[in-house]
Parts: structure tokens; C-alpha cells; sequence
């Protein structure tokens, strides 16, 4: 864990029992029997944003705390640890585009509302399902936004769109033209295929050449911080498993095979952890971003891949079951991996940005 | 160095820096700039020229290569930031530390916790100079990673103790002056029968063989003891406590093996540039077999993490105070990376990657060479990456002994 300040402390002190006692994976059971579209429960995201995390990392002056990424992943990983539903990490990207890029009045007019959960938002970059944030159809003419985005996260809850069009990065209020087709994939949460048909749309002008990049890179950082969580709860459940379980009148854990293997997965969190919390820093101290956040993203999946079939293989049978947690953490990690940045592309991506 | 990081420095420690500069414009030589540091090496002779030789001794006068340890027994006696201020003003110049080596690195610290003043004040001051080699008489034929299995038996002859038996893997004992060794007197308890001795390599019984490893170097020794006398002042701590001390060395060791101390060092040449030049690339400067490419961007973004988490467990070893206990995973992490890291770059080179010797390889391919076959040593000594992995699980995760 990297070394914090008393505010971090507390922040994630506070995070880590609010997960725990509010929201633990049986109110993530709740939702997803509820069955609806927008898969989270919106009380519990306005409880979130009511404690400032939806403002993490936005200015104070317009409603944020402005303590930045490195607070914004302590939170988030906890949130991860629960497989807390929420549109917290998307939202808090929609808005990290919005300070970079954004006009004075499109920060006065958004940001604001971002931070206080009365607007919840979300971003529409892909356009396939395999990721590749260079293949974009969408246009805009005459302030108008036409284009068709696949699997959105969190779009039915979403009152706000961040779409990226071929020249540039646009913000879209959901109105009429704005229509979804639900998507459902196997971490139950919210996706959806968006068509936007001749949407207003106001462009990011701000930012630069790089502000889509810069703003994936957000994403990577973020996400990987729940994956992070995911990782490190499915970590602890498998090893107290291990110290309980009795097979051959010996528990599990005191087999040297599963010993070694722990071993292993504790030495790949411990890199995934240290990768990511690297990629948080970068993003707050504005320095070598687009690298960090790769390397914290491609270590994410890696490492939350084996942990997540490791979690399952540990658990023997009882992890296949439904009414077993480990599980729920697959369906997600997967999602998650191939959102953001796949492993193929971040790997691409680094060998650019070394110059091979 | 960035500024915000030295941003606990005071007056005081400026004066000190200008007291820094001072001292290294009088007496380091232009000529070493950039050269490496003999004395620091375990393996090799020591072939000092006058030079090397005269800034020894500027430094270990000062106690500088040994700058935190006390100042009563030859070392710097400076705080962590004074520390960071002299490191800081020595790489500006391309200058290095010419104090190092086991004695520095293992022993030392080591009989600073657990030596009696007497011990200190002899042994500290030559290590601060940089004046004696130390070598490690650890492992033997039969105590490798069951090293507590050790034999070499020190019989207790009234003033003195006769020690009899063999270690091996003795690194640079063909150089050393003395050893640090564990040894049993008592075998009645595998444990609690072991004693930390120190043995002069000079004393009468004790023969040194050098073993020819795959690499084809000879780093490591056997070391036969046939009845060599060994003062009873020369025992540390008390009779049976040597597995106890000889395990806190071993602490320091995993932290040095996986390169805790010096991370700019291990940032090494990137290998897909290296490619470049022994592999084709395509018209925008990617190399064009795009298998190699994947694979060194894999390698290469876990050795990132890696030194990410280097530099996390100094932070919070820092923050914490003393050892932290991801030293056991970061020896793992680390020497599996490198040897992950030789085979790469034979891939990238084919057979050229592959030469003994000849004028058709350079310097630096026939280096490598060597480090992927000696490479192979370090997941095996320091405490193999089996023995790592009982005691990340049994210590750190709490899992349960092993029957």
C-alpha cells in the first residue's frame, strides 16, 4: 500500500467500512435480482456522492474536494472489494474530461451536478466489441451527433454522455434521439449498445490532440483500481477458505502445493498493487501518464485473470456454485479487462510509446 | 532529483551538501568517473591501481561508505537525509561509493545488532575502510535449503573452540580474509546447536577450493576446516544462537540479491531497442516480428511493476521502520524477471546471443551469455524460490506448517 497522508487514511478507512456494513456483495444479490435495467441502487450511489466520492477529483470550485486519483482509486478499490454496482468510476472520468477539456462554462454548468450525483454520466467511446478506441464512425455536423456505441457501461442510469466522434471528444444530455439497446453481459450490470441519431452535442475544446488518450488513460487507472479490489478480495476469501476447509483430515491450507500457489498469486498482487497505485500517482502528479496507466492496466488484468481462475480452482467445487461470491468476481474481472485497454492493445500500446 | 523530494531538508543539512561538494571536488578522482567499484563486487580479485586505492581511503576515513553506521566504530554517523545528500552529490558526479561488499552489505549490520563492544570495535572500523574482505560460511554438501542440517562442528576446547568440516558455495572465498560463519556445537538440537563464529581464512586447516560453475567462472568455493582454532572471543552473541542471527543476515542478503539497493541499476537497456538492431522492422519502426514484439512488451511492463514495487516496499519499509516482509517476494519476484529477461534476449539474438567465446561477439553479448547461465544460481541461493514461497505462506499468510 503506498504511503498516505492523514486524509487518504481517513478517506479510505471510511470507504472500507461503508462497503462492508452497507454495501457488501448481498446487496449486489439485491440488485440483480431487482432486474432492472440500470443495475445499481440509485440510494445508495446519492449515500456515495453525499460523502464527496463522486468529487474526488473535482475542483472545490465546483463542488469537488480536488484530493485526485490516487483518493479517487483508494475508494474505488473498496467499492471493488464488495462488487459495490455504481456508476462511480465511469461518472468520475466523464468529469476528469470535463476539467481537462472543458469550457468555463461547460465546467460551471457539469461539474457541479457530477459532484453531487445529481447528474450521472458515462462514457461512449467503442464502437465493436473488441477494444480499439482508433476505429470511430460517429460524426457530428451542425452541432449534431450520429454514431452507434457498443456495450456503454452504465448507460441506463446515465443522464450524460462523453462520445467520442471522429474529431473530438462531445458531451450529449440524453434526450429522445439517444436510444438503447440493453446488453446484458455476465457481471449483470448495465450495458448497453447506444444510438445517438442527430444528438446535440457540445464539443470538448479544450485538452489538446491527446485529450481522448488522456481521458482512457483515467479509465485505465481507475479501473484497474477495482479490478485491484476484485483481486484482493478474492485473494482473502480464497485463503481463509484454505485455512478452513478439512479434506484428508488436514486443512487445505496446509498442503505445500496450495501453499506455493498462494505464494504465487500474493507475489502477482503484490505487483498488480504496486502497478496500479504507480498509475494513480502518475495520473495526480501530470508525469509520464500514458505509460503508468498502461503498465497499470495491462498488470490489472493479468494479475486479476489468474486470480479470479485461481479463486474458483482453490475453491473446489463450491466455487462453481452460484450461492458461493467467488464467482460473481470472474463474471466481472473479464468485463472488465476487455474494456479500457485489452491486454493485446495495452501491450501494443507500450511497445509503442518505447519506440519498438 | 526532483525538489519536492528532499523537501525535509534543513539549514543544516545544506551546509553539510556544500561540505559534500567540498570533499568530492578535493579528492575524487576525474579519472573514475563512471568507473565501478572494485571493493563492491562479491566475486574478483582485488586489483586496486593508486587511484581507486587513495579514494578508499578519503571515504572510509570519513566513514561515508558506511554512512548511517555509528560514528565510534568508523562509520559516517550521518541521518537518512544527510545519507540521501551525500548519494545525491556522489551520482552528480559521476562519483561512487568504493566501500561495499559482504561485509558491508551482511555482516556488518548483522554485529552491529548482535556483537559485543569488543567485537564491534574490531571488526566495524576495517569493514568502514573498506580494508577487509568478508566471505559467508552458510551452506554445505548436506545444508543447502535445509540449511539448519549444517555439520561443520566447533568443539569447545576450553579457551578456544576446533572447528571441523566443510561449507561450500563460500562466495569469493578464494579472496576473503575472514569468515562469518554458522557452525553447530551442539547436536543434540538442530536448531539451538547453532553458533555464529567468525574464522580467520588464514588460520592453519583451512583450504579454500574454487568451483568451476556452467557459466564457466569460479565466484563460489569449497571450504574444507580440518581442527582450525578459532578464539572463543570470536563467537557472536551467545553458544546456540547462531540460527537466530544467521537468519536476520539472510535478511539483509534477500534485499540486496533482489536489488533493494540500487534500482537505477536494474533499469538496463530496453530490449525491444535492442532488437532493433539484430531484428528487422517494418516501415514505422516496429519491429516486424510481432510475436517478439508481444512478447518483450509482456516482459518488460512486468518488469515495470516490478521496480514499482521496489520502490513501494523502500517507501514503506521507511515509513514503517526496519525490514519490511515483502523482501521475501520481491527476491522471488525479481530473480525469476531477470532470468525471464537472459532468455529473451537469446530469442532476440538467436545464435548470436548464444557465444562462448570469439572475436565475432562483442563484449557485451558475451556478457550476457554468462549472466543467463550464471542467472541461474539466483533462484536458487539466498534461499531458493521454494523456501521463499514457505515463508511468504507461513509467515505472511499465516498458513499452516507442513507435515
Amino acid at each position: 500500500m503506498a504511503v498516505l497522508n492523514e486524509e487518504q487514511e481517513m478517506l479510505r478507512s471510511m470507504a472500507r467500512d461503508w462497503a462492508t456494513n452497507e454495501s457488501p456483495i448481498s446487496e449486489f444479490r439485491k440488485v440483480r435480482a431487482a432486474g432492472e435495467p440500470k443495475a445499481y441502487n440509485a440510494d445508495s450511489y446519492a449515500m456515495m456522492a453525499k460523502m464527496g466520492w463522486a468529487g474526488i477529483i473535482i475542483p472545490e470550485a465546483h463542488g469537488g474536494s480536488n484530493f485526485g486519483f490516487l483518493s479517487a482509486g483508494l475508494v474505488v478499490e473498496e467499492l471493488g472489494k464488495t462488487l459495490t454496482a455504481s456508476p462511480l468510476v465511469v461518472s468520475t472520468i466523464v468529469a476528469s474530461a470535463i476539467v481537462l477539456g472543458g469550457s468555463d462554462q461547460q465546467k460551471d454548468k457539469w461539474l457541479p451536478k457530477l459532484a453531487s450525483g445529481e447528474t450521472v454520466a458515462t462514457l461512449a467511446v467503442d464502437e465493436g466489441p473488441h477494444y480499439d478506441p482508433s476505429a470511430i464512425e460517429t460524426n457530428v455536423s451542425d452541432g449534431k451527433l450520429t454514431g452507434k456505441k457498443a456495450f456503454v457501461h452504465e448507460a441506463h442510469g446515465a443522464d450524460l454522455f462523453l462520445v467520442a466522434a471522429k474529431d473530438g471528444l462531445y458531451l450529449v444530455a440524453r434526450d429522445d434521439s439517444v436510444s438503447l439497446v440493453t446488453r446484458k453481459l455476465t457481471d449483470q450490470r448495465s450495458h448497453a449498445d447506444v444510438s445517438f441519431n442527430g444528438a446535440a452535442a457540445e464539443k470538448l475544446e479544450g485538452g489538446g490532440v491527446s485529450l481522448l488518450d488522456d481521458v482512457l488513460d483515467r479509465a485505465r487507472v481507475l479501473s484497474a483500481a477495482e479490478m485491484l479490489g476484485m483481486a484482493q478480495a478474492v485473494f482473502d476469501t480464497t485463503l481463509d477458505y484454505l485455512t478452513q476447509r478439512v479434506q484428508f483430515n488436514q486443512v487445505l491450507a496446509t498442503f505445500q502445493a496450495l501453499q506455493h500457489r498462494m505464494a504465487d498469486l500474493f507475489a502477482d498482487l503484490a505487483q498488480m498493487r504496486s502497478a496500479v497505485e504507480a498509475g494513480l500517482q502518475a495520473v495526480d502528479g501530470g508525469f509520464g501518464v500514458a505509460r503508468a496507466a498502461t503498465i497499470a492496466k495491462a498488470e490489472a488484468n493479468r494479475v486479476l485473470n489468474v486470480i479470479s481462475n485461481q479463486g474458483i480452482q482453490l475453491h473446489g467445487g463450491i466455487g462453481m456454485t452460484d450461492e458461493y461470491d467467488v464467482g460473481f468476481y470472474l463474471k466481472r474481472a473479464r468485463v472488465l479487462e476487455a474494456s479500457w485497454g485489452s491486454t493485446s492493445y495495452l501491450r501494443n500500446r507500450f511497445a509503442l510509446l518505447s519506440g519498438y | 532529483m526532483p525538489a519536492q523530494l528532499e523537501s525535509g531538508v534543513n539549514a543544516n543539512d545544506e551546509l553539510f551538501r556544500t561540505e559534500v561538494q567540498q570533499f568530492l571536488a578535493a579528492n575524487f578522482p576525474e579519472d573514475l568517473k563512471g568507473k565501478g567499484n572494485p571493493l563492491a563486487g562479491l566475486e574478483g580479485p582485488t586489483n586496486e591501481t593508486d587511484q581507486q586505492r587513495k579514494w578508499r581511503e578519503a571515504v572510509g576515513q570519513r566513514g561515508w561508505g558506511t554512512p548511517t553506521w555509528p560514528k565510534e566504530y568508523g562509520g559516517g554517523g550521518l541521518s537518512k537525509a544527510q545519507a540521501k545528500i551525500l548519494d545525491h552529490e556522489m551520482t552528480k558526479v559521476g562519483a561512487f561509493n568504493p566501500i561495499g561488499g559482504m561485509g558491508v552489505m551482511m555482516f556488518g549490520p548483522t554485529l552491529l545488532e548482535y556483537g559485543d563492544e569488543k567485537q564491534k570495535r574490531e571488526h566495524i572500523p576495517p569493514i568502514c575502510r573498506g580494508e577487509i574482505r568478508w566471505c559467508q560460511g552458510y551452506s554445505e554438501p548436506n545444508a543447502g535449503s535445509d540449511l539448519a542440517n549444517l555439520q561443520t562442528f566447533a568443539a569447545d576446547k576450553g579457551d578456544h573452540y576446533l572447528v571441523n568440516g566443510q561449507k561450500t558455495w563460500t562466495s569469493g572465498g578464494q579472496w576473503a580474509d575472514k569468515c562469518f560463519a554458522i557452525v553447530r556445537t551442539d547436536r543434540s538440537d538442530k536448531h539451538n546447536g547453532i553458533s555464529f563464529m567468525l574464522i580467520d581464512m588464514d588460520s592453519p586447516g583451512v583450504e579454500v577450493r574454487p568451483i568451476t560453475m556452467i557459466s564457466g567462472t569460479s565466484p563460489f568455493c569449497e571450504t574444507f576446516f580440518t581442527d582450525v582454532k578459532v578464539p572463543k572471543k570470536n563467537l557472536v552473541g551467545e553458544e546456540g544462537q547462531g540460527w537466530t542471527i544467521g537468519k536476520r543476515l539472510l535478511q539483509h542478503e534477500r534485499t540486496n540479491i533482489s536489488g533493494g539497493g540500487s534500482l537505477a541499476g536494474m533499469m538496463g537497456q530496453s530490449l525491444g531497442v535492442i532488437a532493433k538492431t539484430y531484428c528487422e522492422a517494418d516501415g514505422d519502426g516496429e519491429l516486424a516480428d510481432k510475436v517478439l514484439r508481444d512478447k518483450i512488451a509482456d516482459l518488460e511492463i512486468r518488469w515495470n511493476s516490478f521496480l514499482h514495487t521496489v520502490r513501494r516496499a523502500l517507501q514503506e519499509s521507511k515509513a514503517q521502520g526496519g525490514v519490511s516482509e515483502i523482501s521475501s517476494v520481491l527476491k522471488k519476484l525479481g530473480t525469476k524477471l531477470s532470468q525471464e529477461r537472459s532468455e529473451l534476449l537469446i530469442e532476440i539474438r538467436g545464435l548470436q546471443g548464444l557465444g562462448w567465446e570469439g572475436e565475432q561477439f562483442t563484449d557485451g553479448e558475451l556478457e550476457d551469455v554468462r549472466g543467463w547461465l550464471f542467472g541461474k544460481a539466483a533462484t536458487i541461493y539466498g534461499g531458493s524460490t521454494e523456501i521463499q514461497n514457505n515463508i511468504i505462506a507461513k509467515r505472511v499468510l499465516g498458513m499452516l506448517d507442513h507435515q
